[in-house]
């Protein structure tokens, strides 16, 4: 494929479709084309569904338009495991070409699509898997472990979700059409200038990550202000649910970081379309401006990511041992202390760059003194063990494996965090071992504790053990085999983005490490044969109590699922571990005495916006300047005439409330 | 913590006993998380400004064998163009004072005012542009121009979004009256307004002033 | 590559007060190598005395991380199992969240490893510091002050690694040579894009980047035949952006630059335009005369005719620019877009690769084999498969 449109292209052509053309469609390219018309097939095969049940007036209806945070949290989970089977198979794609270039081989991609897929791999992962999925948990889980009715924004809250997936369709477009960036996944300049990279790769990544960015930061704000404002009376911020805490600093964190991603992106692309000079070699650019601003955003980025599963783990610990968390203030000074050194940190990702010795070691010492809390934080997690009564039910196994990884995976960061040591391990497969150590050991390992913990909440029946317990094995062991072996390559001097070799040494430790990501694979598969099984099964798994593991926060005060309205009646709290000192205290569910319920209106505007977006999106890396201009003044538009819209509420009336909770008195004498 | 968490008085029913639950919805004024929200987004707005500021003062030298600040920049029409800005947030003063006392007709007419200063501050500063462009000195030229434009030219959008915005609030405010959500939108477009102000003057102090000095 | 003999420790600690005892980690360093025979890590087992002080600080960082990371995971497993449901602890206490002892311990125990680990990052940061001139060659010699450093000028191209003599008044591409227990300045520099300068038998890596210097102190101890490379990822040919840097004896080194200067190529100033064009999988070239200040031009973005240098625009930008007349005078100022790395694609399979190779230049492979100096076990030079592509274009 030609990353340059042929140039016969007529005037007319230009000025409709821009730089499209035919040679954009990989044709010639069977393992794009048979994805594509796989995804095809999948497609019209799920629309086809859709129509002949007539689902659309209910999918439009419950789910695309709603405002209701838990609809809204899964869907964002949905779209992170759509995405995450994306993101695997690139990665797989990697560890099959690594373990098969040598010997004089050229492995099976060639250097445009390897170049790519490394690159999407971790746009993907990082962009549209990891951040929609602790989204969608921090969506669903907040604001009913703060006792309240929504989100402070619930409007904003589905525009939010609509822009990261309008980001996640940009993204996945450049598979079908044109070709994705080829500079690895911060597109670091002077590489994804116009002058190095004039296809539309980098394009697509600005655009896909621009209009995702937007929907990241405002459900930052909205999960503060919710954090802030909606608070059930009595519970002071000393009595938050620590998954609550250290999802407000990650909240924190994103409205303070991603700002400066949007920003230094903007210049690129000022770079890239005006041809301005910010990042260019020449007429006074700087690229080291870039790679420093883009790093003030990625270093707290990874803590982002981070912290609410630090949380999760806290929460996931305290419930299973059944025990109160150890050090609950030192826990949330852990936090905040992580939160506010993760901006302090950043240049230890180019020590190499040429800094004095006594800047380096400044934030080199910064980054090793991250290691106190987070290490406190472990052993908190340890002390909430000990004298505990420990349920080994999935989400505890998958916390325990997080321990004995995440140790690990933090120890050769701190390694990675020695200056001179840094010189030898940076940008090696050492580095690569470590990241995922930490990504996989700690986010990946804390979102499947975390499903696995709240899907009762979400869906009313438990997640089956069998294929969970099989996925789980899998993951661990698979994770070992794929990461050990990249330790081992990063000490034998093995750098990254490699797409052949020319010693045959190193082949067997890339053959070992594409094992690994087979087992992976595996685990994957036994991850969604769980779902399958667990939904076919729902009425074996049912929980009707709403509090199937003996929970401690509010989020199991209410039923499984909670009502559109989570709460009947505003609790009042007077613990940290509310449900529990409910439950001890002898609560008793009121059943009568019902009030009419204020509750924010469905809109499409989310979705209408995010649509014109993507429009946009394509007008601007095709250069087709009609399209982005109309969608921008669409935009516009359909914004400002939301705004002439002041009829954003209803009532949920006191007989319907009666009727749902009157259903959860019945379910719940029934069984006892 | 072993022992039983203390308990507010206020959430104890008649007896003593700790209540869980409200008997009454309590009344949550509406929209009463939107100007926290609003602030956070500002802020992270100044964040975006920080990066350009940053931007400058790394770039800001990097003339590229071209013309530097001392040969480009025309401080009094710049002052002229800080002036009507300030007086825009004057003039936006006023429209908050007025619609503190309930008076649509006065609060639209410093709505107007205020929207006419921001367009002249926009127009002074678009002549501004196109006079250095005609000179040669457009933002490819070098990485200060770039950093120049990038800087004052974000502001500048900053400001044609909040005139925008302000046509929008005025048509609102002319269709529903000063209801307690047109006043709340208004009071937003006052700390937006404000802080325009406050980005500006950084501009004028450190792009412009310290520009001459250099 | 043999582990048999790893080089002393003695490294960072030998300025001050002894953590560790100098001895263990130097016999700990083969048991941690043990269980891998014969393998090439390199990085654990360098022959140059940067590289070998690198790794002494992996190995006590590592150690004293393990000294807190260990107990974390047997006690993590330990109360895992202990205070299982079916166990039925006698211990439980569902209330039991504080203890101020233990906070403190556990607060105090990664503060101390810290403390310990930020004093010893803040000084062999300064000690290895790759723009502080070595001031020894191994742990036992130290580097006679009056003896000359040798110098070695490093231009990173599209996908190549340009190496300048400037005292030998030689040039090579893709080879690298010294002799042993001779320091050596290299002064870095790329031509387009961002690189890494990386020998992991020789010392740590820094960054080549365009119109900027950087520099790199190091010391071959043991002759060898090891490889280099970009560790930073440049675009479609980075893979095979490699060379091999060859650590003699002086004799031989002598030998190799004898061998350098009877090559007929010279490096002026067109061939060097010529040299920047992207090009994959360049066989070693020679260079028998290089023109002066090439490496100047390079940093400077000025090779190419017409070109204004860097450092006479930057002092005119010191003098408050050249005033309102220049602006619309960008001539000789561009660089980025003169070399079509974006316009490149990789040779199309069967085709012989279209490197730019000026007439008179002597690609390796031409000479026989003998002349090709000592390969490490196991390694296949780059001459080996130079030219053709044996691959074929997937997908």
């Amino acid at each position: 494929m030609s990353p340059h449109p042929a140039s016969e292209n007529s005037g007319i052509w230009k000025l409709i479709f821009g730089r499209l053309d035919w040679s954009a469609v990989p044709v010639h390219e069977p393992i794009v084309m048979g994805t594509f018309v796989a995804v095809v097939i999948g497609g019209v095969a799920i629309l086809g569904i859709v129509t002949k049940y007539r689902l659309w007036g209910w999918l439009w209806r419950d789910w695309f338009t709603t405002v209701d945070h838990k609809r809204i949290g899964i869907m964002y989970m949905i779209l992170g495991l759509i995405m995450f089977l994306r993101g695997f198979a690139d990665a797989i794609m990697m560890r099959l070409q690594q373990a098969w270039a040598f010997n004089g081989s050229e492995g099976y991609l060639n250097a445009h699509h390897y170049d790519q897929i490394f690159t999407a791999h971790g746009v993907i992962m990082i962009f549209f898997v990891a951040m929609p999925m602790i989204t969608g948990i921090m969506n669903y889980m907040v604001p009913l472990q703060i006792g309240a009715r929504d989100v402070s924004f619930p409007f904003l809250n589905n525009f939010s979700f609509w822009m990261t997936t309008a980001g996640a369709v940009i993204t996945m477009m450049s598979l079908f059409v044109g070709e994705f960036a080829r500079t690895g996944w911060l597109a670091y300049p002077p590489l994804s200038g116009i002058a190095y990279s004039p296809g539309v790769g980098v394009d697509y990544y600005i655009w896909g990550l621009q209009i995702a960015g937007i929907g990241t930061l405002l459900s930052g704000v909205n999960l503060i202000a919710t954090i802030v404002k909606m608070r059930a009376p009595g519970m002071s911020m000393m009595k938050l649910p620590i998954f609550v805490w250290t999802s407000l600093c990650s909240n924190i964190l994103i409205v303070a970081a991603f700002p400066v991603l949007t920003a230094v992106l903007a210049l690129l692309s000022l770079d890239r379309y005006v041809g301005t000079a910010f990042f260019t070699n020449d007429m006074g650019g700087n690229p080291m401006m870039y790679v420093n601003l883009i790093w003030i955003w990625g270093h707290p980025e990874v803590y982002i990511l981070i912290l609410p599963l630090f949380g999760v783990f806290s929460e996931v610990t305290s419930t299973f041992s059944s025990k109160r968390l150890f050090g609950y203030s030192s826990m949330v000074y852990a936090t905040v202390v992580i939160a506010i050194l993760s901006y302090l940190v950043w240049l230890h990702h180019f020590f190499t760059m040429g800094s004095g010795a006594s800047v380096n070691s400044f934030f080199g010492i910064t980054t090793m003194v991250i290691s106190i809390p987070t290490g406190a934080k472990l052993f908190n997690w340890l002390f909430t063990m000990y004298r505990g009564r420990i349920r080994f039910e999935l989400p505890m196994m998958w916390t325990v494996a997080f321990m004995l990884t995440f140790v690990v995976g933090g120890m050769t960061g701190v390694l990675l965090a020695v200056p001179p040591a840094d010189f030898v391990l940076h940008n090696s497969l050492f580095l690569i071992a470590h990241f995922h150590n930490v990504i996989i050991g700690g986010v990946l390992f804390g979102l499947f504790a975390a499903i696995n913990y709240w899907w009762p909440k979400a869906f009313g029946f438990k997640l089956e053990t069998k294929w969970g317990k099989r996925s789980f094995w899998l993951w661990v062991v698979g994770f070992w085999v794929a990461f050990m072996p990249l330790y081992v390559l990063g000490l034998m001097g093995v750098t990254r983005r490699m797409r052949v070799f020319d010693d045959p040494s190193l082949q067997i430790w890339f053959q070992i490490a594409a094992l690994g990501a087979v087992m992976i694979a595996a685990g994957i598969a036994c991850m969604f044969i769980q779902f399958a099984v667990s939904i076919m099964n729902r009425d074996k798994l049912r929980d009707t109590t709403g509090d199937p593991w003996d929970g401690r926060t509010l989020e199991w005060a209410t039923s499984s699922p909670p009502p559109d309205y989570n709460f009947a009646f505003t609790p009042v709290i007077h613990d940290g571990d509310a449900w529990a000192d409910m439950k001890k205290r002898g609560y008793q569910r009121p059943v009568s005495g019902f009030e009419p319920i204020h509750m924010p209106s469905n809109t499409g505007t989310g979705v209408i916006l995010a649509g014109l977006s993507v429009a946009f999106g394509v007008g601007m890396i095709w250069y087709m300047w009609w399209l982005a201009g109309l969608s921008f003044i669409g935009i516009l538009a359909v914004a400002i005439g939301h705004t002439f819209n002041y009829k954003r509420d209803f009532y949920i009336p006191e007989d319907v409330v009666e009727s749902t909770e009157g259903e959860r008195t019945r379910s719940l004498a029934m069984q006892g | 913590m072993a022992s039983a968490p203390t308990v507010d008085a206020a959430f104890l029913d008649k007896d003593g006993n700790p209540l869980f639950h409200l008997e009454h919805e309590p009344h949550h004024p509406e929209g009463s998380s939107t100007m926290l929200g609003f602030w956070i987004y500002l802020m992270s707005d100044c964040l975006i400004f920080a990066c350009l500021f940053a931007t400058y003062a790394v770039l800001g030298g990097n003339y590229a064998a071209g013309p530097g600040p001392k040969d480009l920049f025309d401080l009094p029409l710049v002052a002229l163009n800080t002036a009507m800005l300030l007086f825009s947030s004057i003039t936006y003063g006023f429209a908050m004072l007025a619609m503190e006392k309930n008076r649509v007709a006065a609060t639209q007419g410093w709505l107007a005012i205020t929207g006419l200063f921001g367009l002249a501050f926009l127009g002074i500063e678009l002549y501004e542009f196109a006079h250095l462009i005609h000179e040669g000195a457009t933002p490819m030229r070098s990485g200060f121009l770039s950093a120049f434009f990038a800087l004052v030219g974000t502001h500048g959008l900053h400001v044609t979004f909040g005139i925008i915005w302000l046509v929008t609030l005025m048509a609102q405010v002319a269709k529903k009256g000063l209801i307690p959500a047109n006043q709340r939108r208004l009071m937003c477009l006052s700390m937006f307004w404000h802080f325009l102000d406050v980005v500006w003057i950084g501009v004028f102090t450190f792009v412009y002033l310290m520009g001459m000095l250099r | 590559m043999s582990i048999a003999t790893p080089p002393p420790y003695a490294g960072i600690m030998t300025a001050r007060p002894r953590l560790l005892s100098r001895a263990f980690p130097r016999r700990l360093a083969p048991l941690l190598l043990l269980p891998l025979g014969a393998c090439n890590w390199v990085v654990m087992s360098p022959a140059g005395d940067v590289a070998v002080q690198q790794r002494d600080l992996i190995i006590i960082s590592t150690l004293l991380m393990l000294l807190i990371i260990l107990p974390v995971m047997a006690t993590t497993i330990w109360f895992a199992w202990r205070y299982r449901e079916k166990a039925q602890a006698k211990d439980y206490d569902p209330d039991w969240d504080h203890s101020t002892s233990l906070e403190l311990l556990i607060w105090s125990a990664p503060l101390l490893i810290i403390i310990a680990l930020g004093a010893i990052t803040w000084t062999s940061t300064h000690l290895l510091d790759p723009y502080r001139p070595i001031e020894r060659i191994d742990h036992e010699r130290k580097v006679d002050p009056a003896a000359k450093r040798l110098q070695v000028e490093v231009v990173a191209l599209d996908w190549k690694w340009l190496f300048i003599y400037p005292e030998l008044g030689i040039a090579t591409v893709n080879e690298l040579a010294a002799p042993v227990d001779q320091p050596i300045e290299f002064k870095i520099t790329s031509a387009t894009l961002m690189n890494s300068f990386f020998v992991p038998a020789l010392a740590g890596q820094i960054y080549a980047m365009p119109g900027m210097q950087t520099v790199l102190h190091a010391v071959a101890n043991k002759p060898g035949n090891f490889e280099g490379f970009s560790a930073n990822y440049s675009g479609a040919g980075f893979s095979n952006m490699r060379f091999r840097f060859k650590a003699m004896d002086q004799a031989g080194f002598d030998k190799w630059v004898a061998q350098v200067k009877s090559s007929n190529a010279k490096l002026d100033r067109a061939t060097y335009v010529k040299l920047e064009q992207p090009s994959e999988k360049v066989p070693p070239m020679y260079f028998a005369g290089v023109e002066p200040k090439l490496f100047h031009a390079a940093v400077n973005m000025c090779a190419q005719p017409g070109k204004r240098c860097m450092d006479e625009v930057m002092m005119t930008d010191m003098h408050g620019g050249a005033g309102k007349e220049s602006a619309h005078d960008t001539e000789g100022l561009r660089h980025d877009g003169t070399i079509d790395v974006g316009g490149y694609h990789p040779v199309e399979p069967g085709k012989k690769g279209e490197i730019a190779q000026p007439s008179g230049m002597t690609p390796a492979a031409q000479r026989t084999p003998a002349e090709r100096g000592n390969q490490a076990p196991g390694q296949k030079d780059a001459d080996g498969h130079a030219g053709g592509h044996h691959g074929h274009e997937g997908m």
